[in-house]
């Protein structure tokens, strides 16, 4: 189909930007990936776009010091092909979309979109991110826990963007994976977990595990994370902390549509964070 | 507004409503028609195309997003012979009704450059985003395969 | 002896398609086009109050707006059924709405403007007022007493009772068998889905009073009568339907659309050339569906495994408006089909057609023949199953023999040639699967969710005898022409009625003339797909074209070789019968002595010149219209295995085999392309694919982020092998190819789901095998084992 009529702004810098949207109350244009299709079907008519991808400086991960930068322009395929990222990034990256989609989607676009059944954000939630978020007033860090606030919700303002992302850097000791049940039709997730577990031996030391899909926005899972703490894992107690999932769930808030009943999902949940667990345990 | 994009090697200026999707931007302004359409929702990739050596989907790109750019249609994959992967759709009968076979080709060439061994399940993995109705996927897949090892690294 | 014939001659439509110049309609352009968009309803049943397009025919660049009032007020003729059986029920079907919509998509009105953009800006400024009414969606429940009526004219949404047999005499001897098969289930509503959407330019010239039609159909032909004698009243011989390359139909571009009454009627109205172009989001709604059965059916069976009755009831979901052929597709093509390879002396079938506020299903890939199949297949696994026989043994025992051919079944049909036990052997080499029955054993063992469905099915294609299709309720005969013409070089074009939409007619049928003439295939040309330069034809549907198009140009070059032989005789003074036709390189020479010859360019020569016996017409033309004496009936044996992953109900397509009786093959190559394609469409039925309405009437699978469409990586490579047993329905040999791999497909992966569940005691679920259903009847096995 066809988008309506809009103004097209071009932002050469993060000030230029926020400004641009200010004075014409635009929507900020990334790799368009979300935006683009939405504006296509006529459901979003948003008058102006400040186009935000030529921003230079937003595009690109460095790491240093214990933790990667991701810019907010990175591509989903250029997180796909890091290689100092940890696991659960390039793994999670690989299944957003196909490579098309890969090559234009971007990290920020993506999270301020704030889709429930996109992998990202319980990545992020997982991997304990930190988002940079710019505004007027200069920049602010939010943690992944508390930037995704409900559908389609985040803790931005209008007025704010997000310059990047910051994990933690792949560690030798630190297993992490992403454990996602695909829509067969769309291949978002209907369910998806992470997992970050930093191990001795077999016993784990820390841990931090999310999940997103089934509920409005992507979630951590203390209940979960506390019956890993210091527990020597096997198959048996994997799973059992998988289980603990149920206590982090609001059960009135899962989700269903016509490829998952929220019944399901529910179930589907311990299953996918044992995954997910299990896989990052191994890569611990 | 004005934009200048390079497609098949020729530079283009012109005028285009924002809101222009560049796949109309080929098909409509330039007439090249050899870009199909068969989604709204960025989903059956026959729309694709390598904008900057980079297969992307271009009905989901505005034209003025490409300004600048330089990019390849499926006029412009050979200048007059056969690119080594449209020669394998034909060898191996990759094609029917012919209508994604645009789209495949593009996505296919990006996806094997480099890997000349890629395996199967990494070609059906790589091509997830190209919806064909009439082969079944088998015959792409073959073609794939042969193209991935004539293309060697390149 | 053949040169081409049986090879894997690769196809000469291809480089135009890899190169990107695909002669599709969305690509044409002429000078001074409007651009066309259609106000749809987004209610599904709804009365139109009134239309009000004043500002979006102010605004600039609009040229104009139409209603369905404007259309009807000058005539517009409603699109018509063109089956109709005894007893049916219609009502009028305008192009575009005028009192009421029934059902989300129904055009309400159209937009012309110089570019569609602004064209889609002006639909958002239509204000259409909708007096929303209550909706009915399901072909069962559209017939209670309290249901919405979707049409005034048809009582109880019924348009159509069809039985076929006793039902008396079927349920006596259903109810003397050991064992009754008892099954309540729906074959689920499929959106077809060709990656070229739908599209439409028409051109009025008024100089010449001409109409010119490009329309992305199936059979062009049809449409052109359709157009002429019922929607818009142009006469045939000042109309031109013109089908260039069309990108894939699988039945959904048989049908004549409103769409090609409306873009004409602009065009004319205006003056200028309208081009119309389908969005998916369109083509959800407005593409003809398939399928979308509720059945209830019974099989008896003897302990010893022998089928005793069958006993088959149907609602068919029509939708809203009764398509093109919709009322044949759940009788004719259907319950004619029920005994599939088996010997099952009694056979009841019935089907109702009811109409819903749902869009009009019609001809899907397979058309009524994957019901029959899914329904028959399904039983029989739940049959053995019941009597703990091995699921192959059970259809051995009661497949129709070899020395049984013609065969008769209780349900119109007669068999022409098979050999069912051959077919099986054959798949069970090609699959492995008494390897397969171990894998699957030992995977048991070890707690997996592993199974293995086989399927045997039989299509009736080649469609058809015309006395027998017309009889039925068909409007039209199902015969085909074709028609070849030597050119005085030599070159050859052949002129034939079928269409091809990537089926590689100009392939085959360029292999099939070059035998028959001994010619390269370079010189052949076949022209299809234009009805200003093919006589009339039927068009490509129902596997019929090499069996039934391909006659007819078979028989066609019979008779330029017996006219180019009596030239020769002439020439060389020698006896007609004396003359012998060289198929190898195409000469002809006096028999016993080759240097007496001539060659086939000196004939074709001699043609123009008129250098030929004096009874004889110059030229070298001729014409054949074939009307087969009977239907060809391919057969299928296909085997899948797939594993179950226990906790989330996923399903994984381990190996796909299949094993098919097409007759003859012209180029092994493309046939083994059809199955392929045809067999993932029936693993997309089977485990992805459902157009799914909710209560009110809204589709909720309206774009490929919710319909599931087969990817490269749903499916693994299928193992395809082939047993040739002629056809004697046409001197070809040959039976349908293009629809076997949708009709096998889906109950073979269903059987081999419903195996892999077995150990849990699971008897059936519904399709599509969706991940959320599996496991949904492992959590209820799971319960009712505890």
């Amino acid at each position: 189909m066809y988008p309506p009529k809009f103004d097209y702004y071009r932002a050469g810098s993060v000030e230029e930007a926020l400004a641009l949207r200010k004075q014409h109350d635009g929507k900020f244009l990334a790799g368009g990936h979300s935006l683009i299709p939405v504006m296509k079907l006529r459901l979003s008519d948003p008058g102006v776009l400040v186009d935000i991808g030529r921003i230079d400086g937003l595009k690109g991960i460095s790491a240093a010091n214990g933790s990667a930068k991701i810019g907010a322009l990175t591509t989903h395929a250029m997180v796909e092909a890091a290689d100092n990222l940890p696991d659960i990034l390039p793994e999670a990256a690989g299944w957003i979309g196909d490579p098309m989609v890969r090559n234009r989607g971007t990290v920020g676009g993506n999270i301020a979109h704030a889709d429930p059944a996109s992998d990202l954000p319980t990545v992020f939630t997982a991997l304990q991110a930190k988002i940079h978020v710019a505004g007027e007033g200069g920049s602010r860090v939010v943690e992944a826990s508390n930037f995704f606030t409900g559908l389609f919700e985040t803790a931005m303002s209008d007025d704010e963007m997000v310059t990047a992302v910051e994990v933690p850097s792949k560690d030798n000791h630190t297993g992490t994976a992403y454990a996602k049940l695909f829509n067969p039709a769309s291949r978002y997730a209907i369910v998806g977990a992470g997992a970050m577990l930093t191990m001795q031996g077999n016993q784990c030391t820390a841990a931090s595990v999310s999940i997103g899909g089934l509920l409005p926005n992507a979630i951590r899972c203390p209940s979960v994370e506390a019956a890993l703490f210091g527990q020597t894992l096997n198959e048996e107690t994997i799973a059992a902390a998988a289980a603990a999932v149920a206590n982090d769930i609001v059960a009135d808030d899962v989700m269903g549509d016509i490829h998952a009943s929220a019944e399901y999902r529910q179930r589907m949940a311990p299953v996918f964070v044992k995954r997910a667990i299990a896989a990052a345990a191994a890569r611990a | 507004m004005q934009i200048t994009i390079t497609v098949n090697g020729t530079t283009h200026t012109r005028d285009v409503e924002p809101r222009t999707l560049l796949v109309d931007f080929l098909r409509d302004h330039l007439g090249l028609t050899g870009t199909n359409i068969g989604c709204d929702t960025s989903q059956c990739g026959a729309c694709t195309i390598h904008m900057d050596s980079q297969s992307v989907k271009s009905c989901t790109v505005l034209a003025v997003q490409a300004d600048g750019a330089d990019l390849t249609t499926i006029e412009g994959l050979a200048n007059g012979s056969l690119h080594p992967m449209q020669q394998a759709f034909w060898d191996n009968h990759g094609l029917q009704c012919g209508y994604c076979t645009p789209g495949m080709i593009m996505s296919a060439t990006k996806l094997v450059e480099g890997n000349p061994g890629i395996s199967e399940a990494e070609i059906r993995h790589g091509l997830e985003g190209n919806i064909c109705r009439c082969t079944g996927y088998q015959n792409i897949v073959k073609a794939v395969q042969q193209a991935a090892g004539e293309m060697g690294g390149d | 002896m053949s040169k081409y014939m049986g090879k894997a001659v690769k196809r000469v439509e291809d480089p135009r398609f890899i190169q990107g110049r695909g002669k599709y309609v969305a690509n044409l352009k002429l000078a001074n086009m409007g651009h066309a968009a259609i106000k749809r309803s987004p209610f599904a049943h709804a009365k139109i109050n009134g239309v009000d397009a004043s500002a979006a025919k102010a605004l600039d660049g609009v040229i104009a707006v139409y209603t369905g009032q404007d259309l009807q007020a000058a005539g517009v003729g409603s699109l018509p059924c063109g089956f109709n059986p005894p007893g049916i029920v219609t009502a009028p079907h305008m192009p575009l709405a005028v009192d009421k919509v029934r059902h989300v998509g129904d055009g309400v009105a159209v937009v012309i403007a110089n570019d569609i953009y602004t064209a889609y800006d002006a639909l958002d400024l239509i204000e259409v007022d909708y007096e929303p009414l209550p909706a009915v969606v399901d072909a069962k429940k559209a017939t209670a007493a309290d249901a919405p009526q979707v049409h005034d004219e048809i009582p109880n949404n019924t348009s159509f009772h069809w039985p076929l047999g006793e039902s008396d005499t079927v349920m006596g001897a259903m109810n003397e068998s050991d064992h009754v098969v008892e099954l309540d289930f729906i074959n689920q509503r499929l959106i077809p889905n060709a990656m070229e959407p739908r599209a439409c330019v028409a051109e009025w010239n008024a100089f010449t009073e001409e109409m010119t039609v490009w329309t992305s159909s199936q059979n062009p032909h049809l449409i052109r009568l359709l157009m002429s004698m019922a929607t818009l009243g142009i006469p045939e011989n000042r109309l031109r339907v013109i089908s260039p390359d069309v990108g894939g139909g699988f039945g959904s571009k048989i049908f004549h659309y409103p769409e090609e009454v409306i873009v004409p009627w602009c065009s004319k109205q205006l003056g200028q050339p309208v081009k119309w172009v389908s969005t998916r989001s369109e083509a959800f709604v407005t593409d003809a569906h398939g399928r979308d059965h509720v059945t209830t059916a019974k099989l008896g069976v003897n302990n010893d495994g022998t089928f005793t009755a069958l006993h088959v009831q149907t609602w068919a979901n029509m939708g809203a408006y009764l398509s093109t052929f919709a009322p044949m597709i759940p009788t004719a093509l259907y319950i004619t089909l029920f005994s599939g390879l088996y010997k099952i002396p009694h056979i009841f079938g019935e089907s109702w057609g009811t109409m819903t506020n749902t869009v009009p299903v019609d001809a899907y890939r397979g058309a009524g023949r994957p019901e029959a199949s899914y329904l028959l297949e399904r039983l029989i696994d739940i049959a053995a199953r019941d009597l703990n026989m091995d699921p192959i043994e059970l259809r051995r025992k009661n497949f129709i023999q070899p020395d049984e051919f013609p065969y008769q079944t209780p349900v119109a049909m007669v068999y022409d040639s098979g050999d069912y036990d051959q077919l099986f052997d054959k798949a069970m080499e090609v699959s492995g699967y008494n390897e397969m029955i171990e894998e699957r054993d030992r995977a048991r063992q070890e707690g997996r969710l592993v199974g293995i469905g086989v399927s045997g099915c039989i299509e009736a294609s080649g469609a058809g005898p015309s006395k027998v299709v017309t009889s039925l309720g068909a409007g039209v005969g199902l015969w085909e022409h074709g028609l070849v013409r030597v050119h005085p070089t030599g070159k050859i074009s052949v002129l034939t009625g079928t269409h091809a939409h990537g089926q590689g007619h100009e392939t085959t049928f360029a292999q099939l003339v070059a035998d028959e003439l001994g010619v390269p295939m370079d010189d052949i040309e076949i022209v299809h797909g234009d009805t200003s330069k093919t006589p009339f034809g039927l068009g490509t549907y129902a596997s019929r074209s090499a069996a039934v198009g391909g006659t007819a140009i078979m028989k066609s070059c019979e008779k330029i070789r017996e006219k180019m032989k009596a030239i020769a005789a002439y020439q060389l003074e020698a006896a007609v019968e004396d003359m012998v036709y060289d198929q190898e390189n195409g000469t002809i020479h006096v028999q016993g002595s080759p240097d007496r010859s001539k060659t086939f360019v000196d004939i074709s020569v001699a043609a123009l010149m008129g250098h030929i016996p004096d009874d004889m017409e110059p030229s070298l033309e001729e014409a054949t219209f074939f009307d087969p004496p009977n239907f060809t009936f391919p057969n299928s044996a296909h085997i899948a295995m797939v594993e179950v992953d226990k906790e989330s109900g996923e399903i994984s397509l381990l190996k796909y085999a299949a094993v098919d009786d097409v007759g003859n093959v012209i180029n092994p190559m493309i046939v083994e392309g059809q199955l392929q394609g045809g067999i993932v469409q029936g693993v997309g039925q089977a485990l992805l694919e459902h157009g799914i309405y909710d209560e009110d009437g809204q589709l909720l699978t309206g774009t490929f982020l919710d319909y599931a469409m087969p990817r490269a990586d749903d499916v693994p490579m299928s193992a395809l092998g082939r047993i040739e047993i002629p056809s004697p329905s046409n001197p070809l040999g040959v039976k349908g190819a293009g629809e076997m791999g949708t009709i096998a497909g889906t109950p073979t992966v269903a059987n081999a789901v419903m195996d892999a569940l077995h150990p849990l005691g699971v008897r059936h679920v519904d399709i599509p095998h969706t991940a959320a259903a599996i496991h949904g009847a492992i959590q209820s096995a799971s319960v009712s084992a505890d």
